[in-house]
């Protein structure tokens, strides 16, 4: 591991470490309003100032990473079983079922992915309680991101079958589920693994445009969507510039995934 | 002779591909939005000034969307006549919607797309000429930074500083093909045959004509049939927070409105734009590889959307 990717790792679970202890560090509740300070600047008692109805910044921003960062990576879980659900099984299965399902994840990768993500939670309900727009929001990403990983999947299975140790373990008299589940899909764990960390990014991204567009977590509950909406009411950068601390913060750990990324997993 | 029936051949099988697909899709939206809680109601349902006779009227009106598949046939049957429906939200002939919204999206995502590739070719080709350590670290990191900030914060930060539309998307488009672009490139110049041919004391412009863009031309071509899907999606978002009244901000409107006709319309003009970008370029590739202009490669669109 190079320097870069220590200090990325490092990076993530501070981040991730302070989130989690965020009942601990934070100074009220993410609920909690003053409101005999609303919109107040940075203070001893308030480190990022409070929001517009006076809810503490940092102790949104502490409870906001928390639910997007563990939240992502369930998602990711979700969209990369059914991924290997699909697209490993079309693969193994190969002939007719491989090509239904390279034309079904072909349906989906032809429509752009935000335009498919806003549409369908547009299409939900949004007056729910916070805790089902958390379920909702994750729920989706994980639904709708599984179609690129599928197709990944789907060729790795495929050229798996045509191996040499399967169609041994064929000739050897094992055939169906178990053949299925001892020989292909335990060689598919590196791809499946690559799929799933690939996915995090994307899906923190994906939920922090809804939550910007009013799609996201429902309030009172803070998400990086939901802070990120607060630039919405900005007028200049000069005049409340710690409003971009959750900009800064989603930019670094971005930033940290993706080197701790391979290269070859994130470019050509 | 053999050349133009293959690319008949080729050409058909895209055309049934997309034609599939995009029927497809459009039938996909319609169940997505049949299923969509409150597709049944009617807000002018609520008004009390309205008798029993006309919210009969009302639900009667949007009868024939009940059942999916006959709104999607008698849909097709409409469409093929040049009649694409009437929108629910907005009360206008989807046609003429789409007549008024199309070319803002198609300037916005044209310029966006061409600032974008200009801007990012031109620095991957200065990365792999100069090849300095700062700059490639520059130029990573600029990218890296736009690669993680969201399309919606983009939209949001060109209102507060007055930019124009088109400039964020440029910003969302510009990080992927720099990456992808300068790889590719530094991919291609490291081969043996452009190695001995620097060695040999060619020119820069000769190496990169002659030799590096066949190599990387096959890819650069598929990517920018990606790019246009990106530019797509990333216009609602932009669109929508910008006020700029295009597809994009259409779509966002169909949706929360759950307005059937329009949004199965969008999908499918969404799809078949995407589907015609790829094709197009699959097409391309294969005609320039024909000509010998362009040499084989093995990876292709599939894997450049997998990078992205």
């Amino acid at each position: 591991m190079n320097t870069a990717r220590k200090i990325s790792c490092v990076i993530v679970l501070a981040v991730c470490a302070m989130s989690l202890a965020a009942n601990w560090l934070a100074p009220a509740g993410y609920a909690k309003q003053f409101r005999e300070a609303p919109s107040a600047p940075p203070s001893h008692q308030h480190l990022l100032g409070t929001d517009e109805v006076g809810r503490d910044r940092f102790a949104r921003i502490l409870y906001g990473t928390r639910i997007s960062l563990l939240l992502a990576p369930a998602a990711a879980l979700v969209s990369t079983a059914l991924a290997a659900l699909v697209g490993g099984l079309a693969g193994y299965l190969g002939g007719i079922w491989l090509r239904l399902a390279r034309g079904f994840t072909d349906l989906f990768l032809s429509l752009p992915w935000l335009f498919l993500l806003i549409t369908v939670r547009a299409l939900l309900p949004l007056n729910v309680s916070p805790l089902v727009s958390v379920l909702i929001t994750f729920l989706i990403l994980g639904l709708l991101g599984w179609a690129a990983s599928a197709r990944v999947l789907s060729t790795s299975a495929d050229a798996l079958r045509n191996s040499d140790f399967v169609l041994q373990a064929r000739a050897s008299g094992l055939h169906g589920p178990r053949l299925f589940l001892v020989h292909v899909l335990p060689n598919l764990k590196p791809v499946l693994y690559a799929q799933f960390w690939i996915s995090i990014p994307v899906f923190i991204l994906s939920e922090a445009n809804l939550g910007i567009l009013g799609l996201g977590v429902a309030e009172p509950l803070p998400s990086w969507g939901s802070l990120l909406r607060e630039l919405e009411g900005m007028i200049s950068f000069r005049e409340e510039p710690w409003r971009l601390v959750p900009l800064l913060l989603l930019i670094v750990v971005m930033t940290s995934f993706q080197t701790l990324l391979s290269n070859e997993e994130m470019t050509a | 002779m053999l050349i133009p029936k293959m690319l008949l051949w080729k050409l058909a099988r895209h055309l049934a591909a997309i034609a599939a697909l995009v029927l497809l899709g459009g039938l996909l939206s319609a169940t997505l939005v049949r299923l969509a809680p409150g597709f049944d109601t009617d807000e002018r349902e609520l008004d009390p000034a309205l008798n029993a006779g006309s919210v009969r009227a009302l639900r009667q009106s949007r009868a024939g969307e009940h059942n999916i598949l006959h709104f999607y046939a008698s849909y097709l049957r409409g469409a093929i006549h040049g009649d694409l429906g009437t929108s629910h939200a907005l009360g206008q002939p989807v046609q003429s919607l789409l007549r008024e919204r199309w070319p803002v999206t198609a300037r916005i995502a044209g310029f966006g797309l061409l600032l974008a590739w200009l801007l990012a070719s031109t620095l991957a080709f200065i990365a792999c000429l100069w090849r300095l350590p700062a700059y490639e670290i520059l130029g990573t990191t600029v990218s890296g930074a736009f690669l993680c900030i969201p399309a919606a914060v983009l939209a949001l930060l060109s209102v507060i500083l007055n930019a124009p539309g088109y400039l964020a998307i440029a910003l969302i488009v510009f990080p992927k093909i720099y990456r992808y672009s300068r790889n590719l490139l530094a991919k291609s110049y490291a081969l043996p045959h452009i190695l001995a041919a620097r060695a040999r004391g060619l020119g820069e412009v000769r190496i990169l004509g002659w030799h590096v863009l066949p190599v990387a031309g096959p890819q650069m071509i598929a990517l920018a049939g990606v790019t246009v899907s990106i530019a797509l999606g990333a216009s609602i978002p932009i669109e929508s927070l910008c006020g700029l009244p295009g597809i994009g901000q259409l779509a966002w409107q169909a949706a929360l409105s759950r307005d059937l006709p329009l949004l199965v319309n969008l999908t499918v003009l969404v799809t078949l734009v995407t589907l015609l970008a790829n094709s197009g370029a699959d097409v391309m590739t294969y005609i320039l590889r024909s000509d010998g202009r362009i040499r084989p490669s093995a990876e292709r669109g599939s894997a450049i959307v997998n990078a992205l």
